[in-house]
């Protein structure tokens, strides 16, 4: 095992760090940079409750090695408000009540966040198969996809 | 998850010989089968070497010799580009039923197809557009069809210190199109009970079949193709007849397992299906 020294910014912020080969994305931001918001949920990609943006794309932050993140830009659900204030996509999770445990809702918020900044206007269709790689045990969805769809016109009206 | 260093190397040069040192040497691209694999001790490593610093292997273009991509290009990519410039629906397709979107943003199409899972989404539409491999290694290179590259559930062809450099598919012509469609219980997210990709090539003034690709998924050790079904339907005129005797014909290719996800009858009368229907796409995509 080996440490690697990179460079990656996350949230904005750039860190200089020293990470083990072995870990991943996901133990880097919780366990070193104590960004707890990323949950770690089946750690093999079929939950979606890791999810962080790399440069601008969603990804399972566990199935990322950390060293696989240096000179990349990873955005984490701690860099959705902005200072103080929630982002469109979290005011229309907390008004739609599209969580109740909360467990998978940073996966989904970042997801979301990362759907509407490809495709502005999905249809219903489109939200349950782009945010299928996000399971929640509690909501049965609909709430979840309403809030999407109200995401979708908050940032249309911005 | 096993001890490994890891190195991200910026040329295919220094990628090979790395990969050439002693060891057990994993090339990684997209990683979402890798480190799964690495973490639940399926595949073991001592050195990690990415490949998503090396420019060729990031490639994706098409150009006279038809549509290239690189080993590393994530499905996404691959998605978006074949979208866009036409000619490749199955790929465009299967690259967009890979696991979720989160995987398909890093996933590669080269790191499906060096995965070699018996069920890989994007395999079947590879093999009927007659994709060529081109591997290197520290000792030269390949060209490999790729219907060659597979030696078993999780097992390719490539030698020691070998990698797949980048997938070549040749431009069909203007009156070919491809369609690929797998069967999950589900909608989205889970893998293929059969898959079945097809691709026909018509002649307009006689309605006659001049080239056909049936290639199946999920139903053999490795990907394969139907080749009775395609020697029956080239030459052939097509019509729903002649459809239901060619998917009466894949079923003969398919040597399937039952497992938790179907039986071997299901899996045969799926290939049935799943031809007839692509067969019927591909058709609605020539009118």
């Amino acid at each position: 095992m080996s440490k690697k020294q990179i460079k990656t910014t996350v949230n904005g912020v750039e860190h200089e760090i020293l990470v083990d080969s072995t870990w991943t994305l996901l133990e880097t931001l919780r366990d070193q940079l104590k960004l707890t918001g990323t949950k770690e949920g089946c750690s093999n990609g079929n939950c979606g409750a890791c999810t962080v943006m790399v440069d601008g794309q969603s990804s399972c932050s566990c199935l990322v090695l950390a060293p696989e993140a240096n000179g990349r830009e990873i955005t984490t659900v701690e860099g959705l408000a902005d200072h103080g204030h929630l982002s469109p996509v979290q005011d229309a999770f907390v008004e739609n009540s599209g969580l109740q445990c909360g467990f998978c809702t940073p996966g989904f918020m970042i997801a979301t966040t990362a759907l509407l900044n490809d495709n502005p206007h999905p249809t219903e269709n489109e939200i349950r198969l782009k945010l299928a790689g996000n399971l929640c045990r509690c909501t049965g969805y609909d709430k979840i996809v309403r809030s999407v769809q109200d995401a979708a016109e908050r940032l249309n009206k911005a | 998850m096993p001890n490994f260093d890891y190195e991200a190397p910026t040329s295919l040069m220094s990628a090979l010989e790395l990969l050439a040192q002693p060891g057990e040497n994993r090339p990684l691209a997209g990683g979402t089968d890798v480190i799964d694999q690495l973490k639940s001790n399926r595949r073991n490593a001592d050195l990690v070497v990415d490949l998503k610093r090396i420019p060729e292997l990031l490639n994706i273009e098409s150009n006279g010799s038809g549509l290239h991509v690189g080993s590393a290009v994530s499905c996404t990519e691959v998605h978006n580009f074949t979208t866009e410039k036409g000619g490749f629906a199955a790929l465009a397709e299967s690259t967009e039923l890979v696991g979720s979107v989160h995987i398909q943003n890093r996933g590669s199409v080269g790191g499906n197809v060096c995965n070699a899972a018996p069920s890989a989404d994007t395999i079947p539409s590879l093999l009927i557009h007659e994709a060529v491999a081109h591997t290197a290694s520290a000792s030269g290179e390949r060209e490999i069809p790729l219907i060659d590259f597979f030696a078993g559930p999780g097992q390719t062809v490539l030698e020691k210190g070998e990698i797949l450099k980048e997938l070549v598919l040749p431009t069909p012509s203007a009156n070919t199109a491809s369609a690929y469609l797998r069967f999950i219980p589900r909608n989205e997210m889970d893998i293929a009970v059969a898959g079945v990709g097809s691709l026909i090539e018509v002649d307009p003034s006689t309605n006659l079949v001049t080239k056909a690709r049936i290639a199946l998924a999920s139903v053999a050790p490795t990907p394969v193709r139907a080749y009775a079904a395609e020697e029956f339907l080239e030459g052939t005129k097509i019509d729903a007849d002649a459809i239901d005797k060619t998917a009466d014909l894949a079923v003969g290719s398919a040597v399937p397992i039952t497992d938790v996800r179907g039986s071997a009858e299901y899996r045969k009368e799926l290939i049935r299906v799943l031809t007839r229907r692509t067969l019927t796409i591909c058709l609605e995509r020539l009118a």
